[in-house]
């Protein structure tokens, strides 16, 4: 047993509001610089839709990720020998239209224009060249155009949908979309990492997030094509790769990544997993329903004394043990079982875990009202969403996962409805525990921490061994009182 | 004089060049140490530039290489006049290969308003200096034939001179002025490699076939587990 400590997220979809504030939040810490304008670490879409870049999740398009050849584990973009074969030229790496050329408006034009007959505009400019341009796409094209024929209609997962689920998906006055924030997965078995022909990319393995090496970088792109969610972007000005750091900084001073702390829907949730690293190749070979059940499988009891003394020996920090046993994602993931990973058929090991949106699952028109539907459990099998695409993005195509998710989420509702509402029998309650496999008090816990917790509680950030950090890269004795971490030069190239 | 400072003196000065500021730059900045890629701006017309350029001029160097470090052996090669013709014309399509492609790729910097963008000044100084030198490569391997076989006895021995620190600018200083410009622009590309992109083409991620596919970096060695 090699124990490693993963700082792992859930994000509960039925509380994101699509705000983008999280987007926001991110762009101005980390990507205002020239050449990554275009880069959105973290990104809100609207689903079904097609996402940024367009149609991420077509690996037959994008080929991300992991492919079963044999008994072997390999980059669908190719093997070691076949990426080095491409260096001068990548064949699968996206370019900026996949995801938008960036652009400003030329607003001196309003004040410097000369006196005329008719208004002066501020004419739309490209970032890149400074040209003007016409903008045809934006980060968040397609937000909330859940019965677009142009974007939602073309999302990946919904193609693979029958033609009668379709019809179901854009029923007129039936339509239902749903958000899904994304970040970078800082998966186990990233395939961004196995793809850098520099070794560039690392884990770290006090905390596993993942993280480039801005000096060895390259500039090769292997990593922006293997990465299946494209959370790895290229800086088209440095010639450099850029991803999600989760925040490491902030992490490391104690406080919550950024787009976690600004969630307005408080959607989100951190803290630390203990996961058996010995296992991450022979469950990355799983079938694809099985995928989601054999991750949690690899996630182990923070609280069973043998893997904490499994996890000392293993030179893992007492806080961080500690921190595993106060993880609300721990709780999602492995106790309650309700959160899923995004497209676990990828087979990178995502540790960024969702909880599925029940609400427009459920939801039906009733005389202008939302209502959940009186018939909680067979509704399910008539849900507004099909449970099919939720399958497609949660659980390989896996439905009983979803299923089993939904139930344990409806069983929670019921509960609180009968104490709140009244209008249930104990008969009903107690069947309703029963189906969903949780007894009273995890649903109760469900329901706290969805919705009464506090930031300290939803977001636990382990002590991160700041000072080692630090020793990593200087002198901690010259640093004491410091600001900012590593490397403090400025991300541009001097030649 | 002249002579003596462009083939005697200059290729030393270019190699201090090349391996001074390029130790400086690599310890200093290695943050800059790569190319620039820009395909993520413009991919279709880089494929037929960058792809056909990078292969074809690999190899052409190649063939400089063997000729220079192992010119009796080069020699016996080309004894055959079958290997020497099919030499001759792999050479020149290579040769014109590389022209081309370089023409695509200064014309997709030109053209293309985004990969334009990002083009500096030492870019445009590098196109430019290669397509001289690719130029009056092509120029020489078809006016000047066989150039396989005089090769080695004319600029083979004065590069092993200045490898003697014995400079020799008799061989070059008798041959046609195309031939010293060639030889003059190489080293010259030599002394401008620290300071432009050129300084990719010694980041070759070889070891990269020889390690495992995930990298876990600890802040101190775990203890044993």
């Amino acid at each position: 047993m090699d124990i490693r400590a993963q700082v792992s997220s859930v994000f509960h979809l039925d509380k994101c509001i699509g705000c983008h504030t999280c987007s926001i939040a991110c762009k101005n810490l980390w990507t205002d610089r020239r050449g990554n304008e275009y880069m959105w670490w973290n990104n809100v879409e609207t689903k079904p839709g097609t996402g940024y870049p367009t149609k991420w999740e077509n690996q037959e398009k994008y080929r991300g990720g992991w492919e079963r050849v044999g008994t072997q584990l390999r980059l669908k973009q190719g093997g070691k020998a076949s990426t080095i074969g491409k260096i001068f030229h990548n064949p699968d790496l996206p370019t900026m239209d996949d995801y938008y050329e960036p652009f400003t408006f030329k607003y001196a034009d309003l004040t410097n224009a000369p006196a005329g007959t008719d208004q002066p505009t501020a004419r739309p400019i490209s970032m890149v060249s400074g040209k003007p341009m016409k903008i045809e796409a934006g980060p968040n094209w397609d937000d909330d155009l859940s019965g677009s024929t142009v974007y939602a209609a073309n999302d990946p997962g919904v193609i693979e949908l029958t033609e009668e689920q379709q019809q179901q998906l854009f029923a007129i006055e039936k339509m239902v979309m749903f958000h899904l924030p994304r970040i970078c997965n800082h998966c186990t078995n990233a395939a961004c990492v196995a793809s850098c022909p520099s070794g560039a990319i690392y884990k770290r393995g006090e905390d596993g997030i993942v993280l480039i090496n801005q000096d060895k970088c390259r500039g090769w792109r292997m990593c922006v094509s293997s990465c299946p969610y494209k959370k790895t972007y290229y800086g088209w000005a440095t010639g450099k790769s850029e991803k999600c750091i989760l925040c490491y900084p902030r992490q490391e001073a104690g406080e919550a990544p950024a787009c976690f702390h600004s969630c307005v829907g408080r959607i989100r949730y951190l803290g630390v997993l203990l996961y058996d690293a010995d296992l991450i190749e022979t469950i990355a070979m799983k079938e694809d329903g099985e995928l989601a059940a054999a991750q949690r499988e690899m996630i182990l009891d923070p609280f069973d004394p043998e893997v904490i003394k499994a996890a000392r020996e293993g030179g893992l920090a007492e806080q961080i043990i500690e921190a595993a046993q106060a993880s609300p994602a721990y709780k999602f993931v492995k106790e309650w079982g309700i959160a899923l990973p995004l497209h676990p058929e990828f087979r990178t090991l995502p540790m960024l875990f969702y909880v599925p949106p029940l609400l427009p699952v459920l939801s039906t028109e009733n005389q202008g009202t939302q209502k959940i539907a009186d018939n909680f459990f067979t509704s399910l099998e008539q849900a507004r969403l099909p449970l099919m695409y939720l399958a497609g993005l949660f659980a390989g195509g896996n439905e009983e996962e979803v299923k089993a998710v939904y139930r344990r989420l409806i069983a929670v509702r019921i509960q609180r409805r009968a104490l709140s509402v009244d209008d249930m029998s104990d008969k009903e309650v107690e069947k309703a525990r029963e189906i969903s496999g949780l007894n009273s008090d995890a649903l109760d816990a469900i329901f706290r921490m969805t919705s009464l917790t506090r930031i300290k509680e939803r977001i636990v950030v382990p002590p991160m061994l700041r000072e080692q950090a630090i020793e990593a890269g200087m002198n901690p004795e010259e640093y004491k009182q410091g600001m900012g971490f590593g490397s403090r030069k400025a991300p541009k190239r001097r030649w | 004089m002249a002579d003596m400072i462009l083939f005697g003196v200059f290729p030393y000065v270019a190699l201090s060049l090349a391996i001074g500021v390029g130790i400086y730059r690599y310890t200093i900045d290695r943050y800059s140490y790569s190319s620039q890629s820009s395909q993520f701006l413009e991919s279709k017309a880089l494929f037929w530039g960058s792809l056909p350029w990078h292969y074809a001029i690999l190899l052409i160097l190649l063939a400089h290489f063997l000729a220079f470090l192992v010119p009796a052996s080069w020699g016996t090669l080309l004894g055959s006049p079958a290997r020497l013709v099919f030499l001759e014309v792999t050479g020149m399509a290579l040769g014109i290969t590389t022209m081309i492609a370089l023409v695509i790729l200064i014309f997709r910097r030109i053209i293309n308003p985004r990969v334009n963008a990002v083009t500096s000044r030492i870019d445009w100084l590098l196109l430019a200096t290669l397509l001289l030198q690719v130029t009056t490569g092509v120029y020489i391997a078809i006016s000047l034939r066989w150039g396989g076989v005089w090769y080695v006895h004319t600029v083979s021995p004065w590069l092993w001179s200045l490898v003697k620190l014995n400079p020799q600018i008799n061989y070059l200083a008798n041959l046609p002025w195309i031939v010293q410009l060639h030889a003059v622009n190489a080293f010259f590309l030599v002394a401008i490699f620290p300071f432009s992109r050129l300084v990719h083409v010694v980041s070759i991620p070889i070891s990269y076939l020889g390690r495992p596919y995930q990298i876990v970096v600890w802040y101190r060695q775990r203890r044993s587990s």
